[in-house]
């Protein structure tokens, strides 16, 4: 007897689909693979090792890297959730009000502007103002990197405000509480999982951004990306592919946590 | 009365600029500040060792499409410039295309799922693109390397008996460009499928359609503006694409954002490099623009 006959089928459609995650996941699960290989090669493997980690973890200026980096990512994140925070708060949950389209628009802008035409304008714009205080230190990236994550910070923030219930609030206000206590109390906690997720999502944005820092940078300032960049030009070893499987395991515990966490809200 | 509520409004916009103040000042000092004084570079004339002389010039602007012979003094399109425009676009439409070509059935595959599994794989679709673009084009790079695994393979099979070369080329700058964008073609197209009504796709089979028939006539027109966002979100970053033209292309396929690199570095033609940004900014402007009427249209469509 015939298959029974499926109105979803489009021939072809799952194969390609297949191959598509295969496509997806094999480069990243080599990269991974030769890292961990026993010889300076990544395409020869010569045996399980660790040697390219231990390299790496001893590598000074990976260290300093890797310090620069999270500490860049720590307070750019916190800027901009806290920034994002507050923003939420006055936009959402509010009759329309003058103005709203122009902030909306500056909120987005980082996503709409191209990369690299930021990265120019704060080389620019940067390169006057460290003429002017002779200030050279990480408060350009930081500040750099918190634009760039405002909007990433604000979204699940937003989306989580919107869900929740204004009865509660309410309920607070007729039972005396001051619009502070209200907050503290009732508003914080309900959005808490919001926030949590908008600063992993800042967080995981400022760690990874490679264009604008390339331009924002001084000298000796290098992150983890942007070190990675500059050894691409020379002979490359394992031990950029160590650098990137542990880069590469926080990317990922970061985002499937974000992902859990704002799915709880339904 | 009415001055009780006028004065809580005036205390309600008040709380809410003193709400927006630290996101607005963080956005005007280090992203939409910075780009007013682009447009002021874009005037001025180039210092010796790079920044800028407070002299008035439209030079800049003039050769983002025209050059000046040396010695002539003949005016002539400046080709460098032109066939890297040309290359920005070719290549970020191709790769849209190809985006297209593999995003549309994964995101049908993904929406023809049952309902508890498709969060699963939109999930396995999410995680490479919240990854480090710079490591995901570098994964590229050893795999199409010369001594890369593809070449190893091909080579330990047989198939060939000297190494390919694949990096360095147009070709791996698109397969690196459609390799980290693809899932933002895939997540828009998945949103319109998701709430697709099967019915109407067996209606189609009651009345004799083809698959093909369904799923040009039914199906496509129905999730278009999936599509539609989908190829914008593609196409946008890849004309302002830096990292992996830098890294795949090898130094002598540049795209815009190489270009742009290149008059604040080795060029030292600053106004140049703010006229060619703005120049990038407009066109992506345009796309966007372009997105949002079709996009508006559609929504017209559905409602009329």
């Amino acid at each position: 007897m015939a298959k029974p006959f499926d109105i979803r089928k489009q021939t072809g459609f799952t194969p390609l689909a297949i191959l598509c995650f295969v496509l997806l996941y094999l480069p990243i699960i080599l990269l991974v693979v030769y890292s961990f290989n026993a010889g300076s090669s990544i395409a020869l493997w010569e045996g399980f090792s660790l040697r390219w980690y231990a390299s790496a973890w001893e590598n000074e200026a990976v260290q300093a890297a890797t310090i620069r980096s999270v500490v860049i990512a720590s307070a750019a994140s916190a800027l901009a959730t806290t920034a994002a925070v507050l923003a939420a708060l006055a936009t959402t949950r509010v009759k329309p009000w003058r103005g709203q389209g122009a902030v909306f628009a500056l909120i987005n802008q980082p996503l709409m502007v191209p990369e690299i035409v930021t990265a120019v304008s704060l080389l620019i714009f940067f390169a006057m103002i460290k003429v002017q205080t002779g200030y050279t230190g990480l408060w350009y990236l930081i500040l750099a990197h918190a634009a760039f994550c405002i909007p990433f910070a604000y979204m699940p923030i937003r989306a989580r405000l919107q869900g929740m219930d204004l009865t509660l609030e309410q309920a607070a206000s007729d039972l005396y509480a001051t619009p502070w206590q209200t907050f503290r109390r009732i508003t914080l906690p309900q959005l808490f999982p919001g926030i949590l997720a908008g600063a992993m999502l800042a967080f995981v944005i400022s760690l990874d951004d490679v264009v604008i820092t390339e331009f924002v940078k001084s000298a000796g300032q290098d992150t983890l990306p942007t070190y990675m960049l500059g050894q691409l030009r020379r002979n490359i070893t394992p031990e950029v592919n160590a650098i990137s499987t542990a880069l590469l395991a926080a990317s990922i515990i970061l985002v499937v946590a974000f992902f859990f966490l704002s799915r709880t809200r339904k | 009365m009415s001055d009780l509520s006028a004065a809580r409004r005036a205390t309600e916009r008040r709380n809410r600029w003193l709400l927006l103040s630290p996101a607005l000042l963080i956005l005007i000092f280090a992203a939409a500040g910075p780009l007013l004084i682009v447009v002021v570079y874009s005037f001025l004339t180039p210092g010796d060792y790079g920044g800028v002389k407070p002299d008035f010039s439209w030079n800049a602007w003039f050769s983002v499409v025209m050059e000046r012979d040396f010695f002539t003094e003949e005016l002539t399109f400046a080709d460098a410039h032109l066939s890297i425009f040309w290359r920005s676009l070719k290549l970020s439409l191709m790769t849209t295309v190809a985006a297209f070509v593999f995003g549309f059935p994964t995101a049908y595959f993904i929406a023809t799922r049952p309902k508890r599994s498709r969060d699963a794989w939109m999930l396995l679709i999410m995680i490479p693109f919240w990854t480090n673009l710079l490591i995901r084009t570098f994964a590229i790079m050893e795999l199409i390397r010369a001594e890369g695994t593809v070449n190893t393979l091909l080579l330990w099979l047989g198939i060939i008996d000297a190494p390919i070369q694949m990096l360095f080329t147009e070709f791996s700058i698109m397969l690196g460009m459609v390799y980290v964008y693809l899932p933002l073609m895939v997540l828009p197209i998945y949103a319109s499928m998701e709430r697709f009504d099967f019915s109407l796709v067996e209606a189609g089979y009651d009345l004799y359609a083809t698959r093909w028939k369904v799923l040009s006539k039914v199906i496509f027109p129905l999730v278009k503006p999936g599509v539609i966002a989908g190829s914008i979100l593609v196409f946008v970053p890849c004309l302002g694409a830096y990292v992996t033209p830098r890294v795949l292309g090898g130094g002598k396929n540049l795209m815009l954002g190489n270009l742009i690199e290149l008059q604040f570095g080795q060029g030292r033609n600053w106004p140049l490099g703010a006229a060619l940004s703005l120049t990038l900014l407009a066109i992506v402007m345009v796309a966007l623009l372009f997105y949002v009427r079709a996009a508006g249209q559609d929504g017209e469509k559905s409602h009329g």
